[in-house]
């Protein structure tokens, strides 16, 4: 089980969060079909570090995206996202 | 063995029986030591053969020593007899033997043997059906272990989180150094030992200059915390361990309130002090009782003062088993002979006879010990009398937590080992493991067929052998093909030996051979352990809608829908659950009826960009209600599924309330939530989850409207208006939406005050002749109406078009899965469209298979079936390919599982009031 470094809790265990997807099938509400289906159903899926988005749902409900190691599962970064992440 | 092999002691001993007979054991003794001592050496009969098993180890390792153990529901079969402490008065049984462990028939007759060879099950896979029925039954009496207590289990199993800067995992020398360093550190210590005493290797081989117990005393003194009868069982990501506490004896009543308790571990960092296993050697009958590892004599002698065997032949590849000669003969024992497989060994205790380039090659025994030991010594054939055989063919590191963690292993050539290597994770390895003493390879010298490798699962050389011959290269599907390793012990003790077969058939080494991946548990957990009090429903959450109390008053049925529970119908007067539904459905169609809809998903959404997010989520048009409107709505999925539905109020000017399932009402809050803060999150406004704010109150039926305007002193709504009201001295909001077919509306009120709300509509209702009804009732009339239901005919197959609600479609696109609607498949003629069927004779079954004519594939299935409320016709919903277009056609329902049938014809979904003329006033 990983341990989940919240922006806004700090660390806390995997069981507190859901997995929603990696951000590179997040589907743009205004692409093409075509583009909108690619993003849908392919992944990188690289051997090595990916961005995902997950949530802190049985905590403070935030967002955030996980740079996380495919492999080894290590974490490298953990970014909130969501409005008051904006700039 | 003849009689008790242990001077007596005057020590108060603990009474227990095995087998019906009882023996007595001294404090601190595992079942083994005291059998061992009670000259008990026949303890079980194996897996397939019933082959006479005795113990072979003195660790959690043990794959002979099998026992149920306990009575009644707490009874635990499969325990090793090793890693069992004896308590007073326990209950010990032998396993997998008939009529008796002594006099077994199938082992006697050899009934089992020449059928059960390697991969004999898939084999029989390949004959006619009928011959594997008749090969399960034979093989399900022949083989097994223990039987599973068929009564619940009676114990109680606690749960805990833990943190802790450093694991230490395993209490021998290496262990505990590490573990007082750390806690003298100042760090936050945990040492975990699977055994009752702290010591590992020391138990076995006591150093005066070390004190396990003086050690442990220090870690506690400092702050840590020493767990003894605690085995790290599984290793996870990040640091995550589970350990398994034992707070009583397997079979015993707990003394302290649980039997056991799981730990969820986190460690900053974790120090694995593992240890090795010693490594059987294979020659024939090396399963027989008497054939004991050399280190487990050592244990037996040393920690336990039991002597195993008087004349006692070793057989070794290494130094190590030299230490056993030693404390053999320091013991009493006439130590025969000493075959060393290498052609040098180290100086022997006096009176040894050592045989160098010696090997054993097959054993013969008596029912508890061995009567004679043939060896191959140089190019000759020797044998000796003797009652015992301890056997060292070298050292396997424990590296099970090590590979859980992820870790790497290395190939050490001198002792033929794998020995841990590199960790992604923050762990390391200690101590013996990773230094295995120099033990060469050795070519078996017995017959193959009889020379055990995997003796919990009674695999031999030479069915590693018939395996590879039949074609299995690879380790996993050797492990496959032939069980070995996939018994509870998990091949401890046999997979080396198994590997280094495999490597010699291959004629490459063995890391090339490969090795199969250790996964969690390391050694077997009771199923109770994981469930905790959630056995007992004690971790589940029971959450009661507002009125929860106000329903009980009426006695109803209930029905768990998602965390609540929701009255399924109110019987009065005896009713059965259908006529108590079809008597509320009625008073709604003629009447009018109340109904807690409190559990349905709401959502406030407002701001001045309320509208554009609700056009996101939505797929019909929100933007265009007028202040004071609402209307049916339906959420898809990115691939154009509808995934719930519900309806949409415009509250203000920029406040909307969304609706949507009571089971969907979660998936939606994570929907809205992900659409809101990662799709857009520069909409401005804001989306409340506001489900459990209100309770809700549906009041439908021809006299509601009247019922309504009498308690808000005001007109209501019309159909799809809002408009907020004072009912009972409560502020509402009225809703008026219907989901029966008449005219009706949700009254939402704030959850503190819904008591008095609903008492208020429901003197009203039932002074009109009405009365409140529940969910069946509702799905009645629902179903009539033709509305569908998120489960039901939503079942996430299903599109707006396939649903007939094509025509809702925000003509504009822009919401979430009109990019999937566009795919071609979802438009092509044959998808499963929803329509109504009406029997043309009996009762439609529900879950029913559609077909024109028997024996044809299913064109469709039942997805509710109901009766026309006041006419009694039997009706359904169904998706049916291709259904929009077969309205009249004339079909079969079809259940063969309830052996029901009924011929219908397809109708559109609408039985009631299709125009809507109900809803007006």
């Amino acid at each position: 089980m990983y341990q989940i470094t919240c922006p806004h809790c700090g660390p806390r265990a995997q069981t507190e969060f859901t997995y929603e997807r990696t951000t590179d099938s997040i589907v743009d509400p205004a692409a093409e079909p075509q583009t909108a289906m690619q993003a849908l159903y392919t992944r990188a899926n690289p051997m090595g570090l990916d961005d995902e988005i997950w949530r802190h749902t049985y905590g403070c409900r935030a967002w955030m995206v996980l740079t996380r190691h495919r492999v080894t599962h290590e974490i490298h970064a953990v970014k909130a996202i969501g409005p008051e992440a904006l700039p | 063995m003849s009689g008790p092999t242990r001077t007596p002691s005057g020590e108060e001993t603990v009474p227990f029986t095995f087998d019906g007979t009882t023996y007595h054991a001294r404090p601190g003794d595992t079942l083994a030591a005291a059998l061992l001592a009670n000259g008990v050496g026949l303890v079980g009969r194996s897996f397939k053969y019933h082959r006479p098993r005795g113990i072979m180890t003195a660790g959690i390792e043990e794959p002979n020593a099998l026992v149920t153990v306990g009575k009644g529901g707490r009874a635990e079969p499969n325990t090793r007899a090793t890693d069992l402490f004896v308590y007073p008065g326990m209950v010990a049984m032998s396993q997998n033997r008939w009529p008796s462990l002594s006099f077994d028939v199938a082992s006697i007759f050899g009934l089992a043997a020449p059928a059960l060879g390697a991969g004999f099950y898939y084999k029989t896979f390949f004959g006619p059906a009928k011959h594997w029925m008749r090969y399960e039954g034979f093989i399900r009496r022949a083989a097994g272990l223990g039987n599973a207590p068929t009564e619940p289990d009676p114990d109680n199993f606690s749960q805990r989180a833990g943190f802790c800067d450093v694991l230490v995992v395993g209490s021998g020398p290496a262990g505990l150094k590490a573990a007082l360093e750390a806690a003298e550190a100042g760090k936050r210590v945990m040492l975990v030992e699977q055994d009752s005493a702290p010591g590992g290797s020391l138990l076995r081989d006591p150093d005066p200059a070390i004190d396990p117990a003086a050690m442990v005393d220090r870690i506690r003194a400092l702050g840590g915390e020493v767990l003894l009868r605690t085995t790290a069982s599984g290793y996870w990501d990040h640091n995550f361990l589970t350990l398994t506490q034992r707070l009583a004896e397997p079979g015993e009543v707990p003394p302290h309130g649980f039997a056991q308790r799981l730990w969820h571990l986190r460690a900053g960092r974790v120090i694995l002090a593992t240890g090795l296993i010693e490594r059987p050697v294979p020659f024939a009958n090396n399963d027989h009782p008497g054939v004991m590892l050399s280190q487990a004599v050592r244990s037996y002698l040393r920690r336990w003062g039991v002597l195993p065997g008087k004349r006692v032949v070793i057989a070794t590849n290494n130094d190590d088993a030299y230490l056993t000669a030693q404390a053999l003969v320091e013991a009493g024992a006439d130590v025969v002979a000493l075959l060393d497989a290498r052609a040098s060994g180290p100086a022997a205790p006096a009176g040894v006879t050592v045989y160098h380039d010696a090997r054993p090659s097959s054993v013969t025994g008596r029912k508890h010990a061995l009567r004679k030991v043939t060896a191959v010594i140089g190019g000759s054939e020797q044998s000796f009398d003797v009652d015992l055989i301890a056997v060292s063919g070298g050292f396997v590191p424990v590296s099970h937590l090590h590979m859980q963690a992820g870790g790497k292993l290395n190939w050490s050539e001198e002792a033929q080992a794998f020995v841990p290597g590199e960790t992604p994770q923050a762990c390391e390895t200690i101590g013996a493991a990773l230094a295995p003493p120099p033990a060469p390879a050795v070519a078996p010298a017995g017959k193959a067929k009889k020379s055990f490798v995997d003796f919990q699962n009674d695999v031999s050389l030479a069915d590693i052998d018939l395996a590879w011959q039949e074609g299995y290269r690879s380790v996993e599907h050797l492990k496959r093909y032939t069980t070995l390793g996939m018994a509870t012990d998990q091949g401890k003790t046999s997979n080396m030996v198994a590997l280094s077969r495999l490597a010699e058939k291959q004629g490459v080494s063995v890391p090339q051979a490969g090795l199969t991946t250790f996964r969690p548990p390391f050694t077997p957990v009771t199923m109770g352990l994981l469930a905790g009090a959630g056995a007992r429903n004690a971790g589940a959450h029971v959450r009661r809608i507002p009125l929860h109390a106000l329903h009980e008053a009426h006695d109803p049925i209930w029905q768990p829908l998602g965390y609540w529970f929701r009255p399924r119908a109110y019987p009065v007067d005896g009713e059965t659950l259908a006529e108590a539904s079809l008597r509320e459905a009625r008073t709604v169609r003629t009447v009018a009826g109340l109904s807690d809809v409190s559990t349905l998903g709401k959502f406030e959404v407002s701001g001045p960009d309320a509208a554009a997010l609700l056009e996101l989520v939505c797929a019909t048009t929100v933007g265009k209600l007028a202040v004071g409107r609402g209307r049916y709505t339906f959420m898809l999925r990115e691939d154009g599924m509808v995934q719930d539905d519900g309806t949409v109020w415009r509250l203000a000017e920029d406040r909307y309330l969304l609706t949507s399932s009571t089971g969907g009402a979660d998936r939606m809050a994570h929907f809205i939530s992900y659409v809101r803060n990662s799709l857009r999150p520069d909409l401005k406004c804001s989306v409340v989850n506001v489900q459990e704010h209100y309770a809700g109150i549906a009041l439908a039926g021809p006299k509601a409207r009247g019922i309504l305007a009498a308690l808000i002193g005001a007109e209501p709504p019309r159909h799809m208006g809002y408009a907020p009201g004072v009912l009972a001295g409560v502020p509402v909001h009225v809703l008026a939406a219907s989901y029966s077919g008449e005219r009706a509306f949700e009254i939402h009120v704030e959850a503190t005050h819904a008591d008095k709300v609903w008492q208020a509509i429901e003197a009203a209702t039932r002074a009109e002749g009405g009365a409140p009804y529940g969910l069946e009732a509702m799905e009645l009339l629902r179903i009539e109406k033709g509305h569908v239901v998120v489960g039901g005919e939503v079942d996430g197959r299903s599109t707006p078009h396939d649903l007939g609600l094509g025509g809702m479609l925000n003509k504009v696109g822009g919401f979430i899965g009109a990019a999937g609607l566009t795919r071609p498949a979802l438009s092509g003629p044959n998808r499963n469209n929803l329509v109504g069927l009406v029997s043309l004779d009996g009762p439609i079954p529900e879950g029913g298979m559609l077909i024109q004519r028997a024996g044809q594939s299913p064109q469709g299935h039942v997805t509710a079936a109901a009766r026309r409320i006041l006419e009694g016709v039997p009706i359904a919903l169904a998706l049916l390919q291709g259904g929009h277009r077969r309205h009249g056609e004339e079909l079969i329902v079809t259940s063969p599982t309830r052996g029901e049938k009924a011929r219908v014809r397809v109708t559109a979904p609408h039985f009631y009031d299709p125009a809507g003329e109900r809803y007006r006033d």
